[in-house]
């Protein structure tokens, strides 16, 4: 008989974002235990809520089936009394063992029989460590500092096999088949059964899947609002902070338009976790969106309460606003002095000398240079102090209010940029400067100080800056040498190499061994570096190019047998063999001469044509010639072949199939 | 509906009634009601213990003359220890809402993880903030650690912000507007305390003083410290003042602080100092809470 199984983990509220990872990590757990127990693994589905974890499966046996196992014992010519020892071990009589051949001679043993267990006995004994195990990135104790850890109190436990429940405890509560509703809305104890789970659930105000509460956020913003703005990383918190999500429209005064828009959608965002939205003409409109975790509100209290929040908020902000232009940016350098960027880096007005240098190296104008000189002031505006997620926006806002340049306001807007893989970079060349002045200062101060990222402890979040420098070196169309601009540190070289690898395969999409090909010819002008690998990439399907490069490979593991060097070695035509091998020479020596002049693409392209001669040329000729003038003449000649693709792509670094 | 000193009242009989000790503020200045004996000191060791008081909390960096409507260098806070915490913490916590007149019914209660760490006092725990209708009006901690020690029993610590609470019920955008007591608003009361601070900690402290006063409390609290482990009848030692100066040391701190007296370099050592301090009493408490025990 195959049976449905249901465990309910009833915690107090568990954070919105940990919630998906917790339960891939359970269902993954509850696998695991099933397949140690030589059980087979049935359907298993997850589903949370901010105070459940459910696991259900389908089609597990009541039992497990029965086993055998071989027991080794003593070798055969082992005393009798070791024989028997083993027999009693055993539980039975010496004339009921078995001899078994093996390699090393034969010995005593027995055929046990186990017997399966009942699934109910296993889970039982499995689930309390199995739910203990579950990974959270931060844990609690609750029942004394020797008890067990979990995110937040586990409060219930459902745990039901078939009709059964599975009887198990943990930090005292034990399991049963009483689940719970909604904190407010909801009966505080509900029994369930498989069959009743969900819709006792949703009558006690809980939708169980993540999905539909989802689509129930989703249907009800377009039915309160013609332009909302879908923001997906706001609607994953609201769905798993929720067990009854229901939206609601609210109003704010349209004189906090004034103020900039991106303080007003922090607010709305971060700060109260509601959605803004847009006029018809992508304008922001003076409403907002809340998610209540109720069902709704028919005296409009929560939507009134809601909007005061809000009016404080953009209250505070406009007081600051007004209290920070008081003191112009450009009088607030003197005051970083007193801003620590790092205790042994100093101070940001440092910092800011630092990027102004690096500014003016890199070829950054006058605005750029301005720019870099005022990009930390706001750090000691009341509004970054209140909104830091704003910094560099402030500043580039209060910039423009005070009369800066559009060039130098919009670069300081813009000098965090890209703050992820998927931003876009700075708008403008100044922007663009500043912004790679501030992260590789960060980066070379960190790296000289031995602050360097290991494992996931990245407190300076250098990962992120490296990939910041290495998107807007490409992206930005900077021919920058990476190496001065990283010092000459080997370490952090390194560390920039892993980023650029990980830009051009995992953002850009690139092939693995496409990447290390072009890597391999050198990797400090980022813009040539993108050139060579669309060259390649366009070459990798024509004809010629896979055999050629197996070719590449073939020829390198001649040189390096040959332990060929290939230093001061000329080619010398006179001991060139007529056929294939002089027919190689003077091809190549047209593709030599025709190569220099073209495109990566068509340079590449006609290094390939050399294909068919190199082919015959291995056909035919024997490298390992007796005569060792020869053999190093023909050595030289594969040396030069190898030689004249390696400023676009180490060829051999290409995965080929044959 | 209810004024500001009326949902005191309330609040304290409710925890009166689920068996908390009601105690007055500490008679000194702390920054939140966790650093305030009762708190810090109450949750070491393995005695159940239950208490709330109302604490004054003075934030000098937070003043704002009295002309921000929501900011304040001092607020009052509603802070209740319930160690160890019981099973039913949360629901005991949303009832006390009820006591003071929310129909939960109509409103949206969230419960939005926010973890609590103070590097001063080398405490920590994990929690929520409370959100009502989208305004945080209550911090829940489940406290792991205090002083750099690690608890016994896990008490729950609620911290209500007593000002927005009855901001509000009553509904008014400012806490100065506030009902204080019939015919008294909160302005009436407080106002002066606010314009007078800020204008202290901002513009007329004497950095000198502040620090000649930091180093002396630092000095007593260190040399009561120092005698602790030699102290012969450890039952009779004082802990309970060299915390007091231990207090006046974070406060100090908190003023020079917002005073702008304090350079980027020597910040992180000055909190360093009180640090030691704060997990100096708090070792030697619960080394005295056993010898006590013990006797």
């Amino acid at each position: 008989m195959s049976l449905p199984f249901l465990l309910e983990i009833g915690s107090e509220e568990i954070p919105d974002w940990m919630i998906p990872g917790a339960l891939e990590n359970l269902r993954s757990l509850f696998e695991e235990m099933l397949t140690k127990a030589g059980l087979t693994t049935p359907s298993v589905t997850v589903e949370g809520t901010p105070r459940r974890l459910v696991l259900r499966a389908e089609g597990l046996p009541e039992r497990q089936s029965d086993a055998e196992e071989l027991v080794s014992g003593p070798a055969k010519s082992a005393p009798p009394a070791a024989v028997a020892g083993f027999a009693k071990k055993q539980g039975i009589a010496v004339e009921s063992l078995a001899v078994q051949s093996t390699p090393k001679g034969d010995y005593y043993c027995y055929t046990k029989k186990v017997a399966g267990q009942p699934v109910s006995r296993i889970l039982a004994g499995a689930l309390p460590d199995l739910i203990l195990k579950i990974y959270f990135p931060k844990t609690m104790y609750w029942t004394g500092k020797t008890g067990p850890r979990f995110i937040r109190p586990i409060r219930w436990i459902v745990a039901l096999l078939g009709g059964e429940v599975v009887p198990f405890e943990i930090a005292g509560v034990p399991s049963g088949n009483t689940s719970r509703g909604h904190r407010i809305l909801g009966q505080p104890s509900i029994p369930v059964t498989h069959e009743t789970y969900e819709t006792v659930l949703r009558d006690n105000f809980v939708l169980l899947s993540a999905a539909t509460r989802r689509e129930k956020i989703r249907k009800e913003i377009a039915a309160l609002y013609t332009h909302p703005k879908p923001d997906s990383t706001l609607e994953d918190t609201l769905v798993y902070l929720t067990e009854f999500p229901t939206a609601i429209l609210g109003n704010f005064d349209p004189q906090f338009l004034e103020l900039p828009k991106e303080v007003l959608i922090t607010v709305m965002k971060h700060h109260q976790k509601n959605f803004s939205v847009e006029d018809g003409k992508g304008d922001l409109a003076p409403h907002f969106i809340a998610v209540m975790n109720i069902a709704d509100d028919p005296e409009g209290l929560v939507r009134r309460g809601n909007e005061r929040v809000l009016r404080a908020r953009f209250n505070d902000a406009r007081f600051f606003w007004d209290a920070d232009q008081r003191k112009k940016l450009a009088d607030r350098l003197p005051d970083l002095a007193n801003v620590t960027f790092q205790a042994k880096l100093g101070s940001y007005l440092a910092k800011t000398d630092r990027m102004i240098d690096l500014v003016r190296q890199l070829g950054g104008d006058d605005f750029a240079i301005r720019a870099a000189q005022l990009s930390k002031c706001d750090l000691t505006t009341e509004l970054v102090k209140e909104f830091t997620e704003l910094q560099g926006v402030i500043g580039g806002l209060y910039a423009r209010a005070q009369g800066e340049p559009e060039e130098v306001a919009q670069a300081i807007y813009d000098h965090y940029k890209p703050a992820s893989m998927e931003d876009s970079i700075p708008t403008t060349r100044a922007g663009q400067l500043v912004s790679l002045a501030d992260k590789l200062d960060t980066l070379r101060g960190c790296f000289a100080i031995g602050m360097v990222p290991t494992g996931s402890r990245d407190p300076f979040a250098l990962r992120r800056a490296t990939q910041g420098v290495v998107k807007i070196l490409v992206e930005g169309k900077l021919p920058l040498s990476l190496s001065e601009l990283l010092n000459n540190d080997r370490q952090l070289q390194e560390f920039v190499l892993d980023r650029v690898r990980y830009y051009f395969k995992d953002v850009r999409g690139y092939k693995y061994d496409e990447v290390n090909a072009v890597l391999a010819s050198g990797w400090d002008n980022l813009v040539d570096v993108e050139k060579r690998l669309t060259a390649v990439q366009a070459v990798r399907p024509t004809e010629n190019f896979e055999p050629l490069a197996a070719s590449f490979k073939r020829i390198q593991n001649i040189l390096r047998q040959a332990q060929f060097t290939g230093e001061g070695q000329g080619i010398l035509s006179g001991l060139l063999e007529p056929g294939p091998e002089a027919d190689l020479y003077s091809d190549f020596e047209r593709v030599r001469c025709e190569a220099s002049n073209l495109d990566y693409q068509r340079a590449l392209e006609t290094i390939a044509s050399l294909r068919p001669k190199v082919d015959l040329f291995f056909d035919k000729v024997l490298v390992n010639a007796p005569d060792p003038t020869v053999r190093q003449n023909r050595l030289a000649l594969l040396h030069a072949i190898r030689t004249e693709s390696s400023t676009i792509a180490d060829f051999s670094e290409i995965v080929t199939n044959s | 509906m209810d004024n500001f000193q009326q949902i005191v009242f309330k609040l304290k009989k409710y925890w009166a009634d689920q068996g908390c000790v009601i105690q007055e503020p500490y008679d000194g200045e702390v920054g939140a009601g966790t650093m305030a004996p009762e708190t810090f000191l109450r949750v070491l060791g393995p005695d159940p213990y239950r208490v709330a008081y109302v604490q004054p909390s003075r934030r000098p960096a937070d003043g704002r003359y009295g002309e921000n409507p929501n900011r304040l260098y001092k607020h009052q806070q509603l802070q209740v220890i319930l160690k160890p915490s019981p099973d039913n913490v949360i629901d005991l916590y949303l009832k006390s809402l009820e006591a003071i007149g929310i129909d939960l019914s109509k409103h949206d209660i969230k419960f939005e993880e926010d973890n609590w760490e103070s590097p001063t006092l080398g405490a920590w725990g994990v929690g929520w903030q409370v959100m009502l209708d989208g305004l945080e009006i209550t911090q829940f901690t489940y406290f792991q650690q205090c002083g750099g020690v690690d608890l016994d029993l896990v008490p729950a610590e609620l911290t209500y912000g007593l000002e927005r609470l009855t901001a509000f019920l009553q509904v008014t955008d400012s806490v100065y507007d506030i009902e204080w007591a019939p015919k008294t608003s909160y302005a009436n009361v407080r106002f002066a305390d606010e314009l007078q601070y800020s204008v202290y900690n901002f513009e007329m402290a004497d950095v000198e003083t502040l620090w000649k006063l930091f180093d002396l409390h630092e000095q007593e609290a260190q040399r009561l410290l120092t005698l602790y482990p030699k102290s012969t009848e450890k039952r009779r030692f004082p802990l309970l003042p060299a915390y007091d100066h231990v207090l006046k040391c974070s406060h100090l701190f908190n003023t020079l602080d917002s005073r702008g007296a304090i350079s980027v370099t020597e910040r992180v050592g000055v909190i360093a100092r009180v640090r030691k301090l704060a997990v100096g009493v708090a070792q030697a408490w619960v080394d005295q809470q056993q010898e006590a025990t013990a006797a």
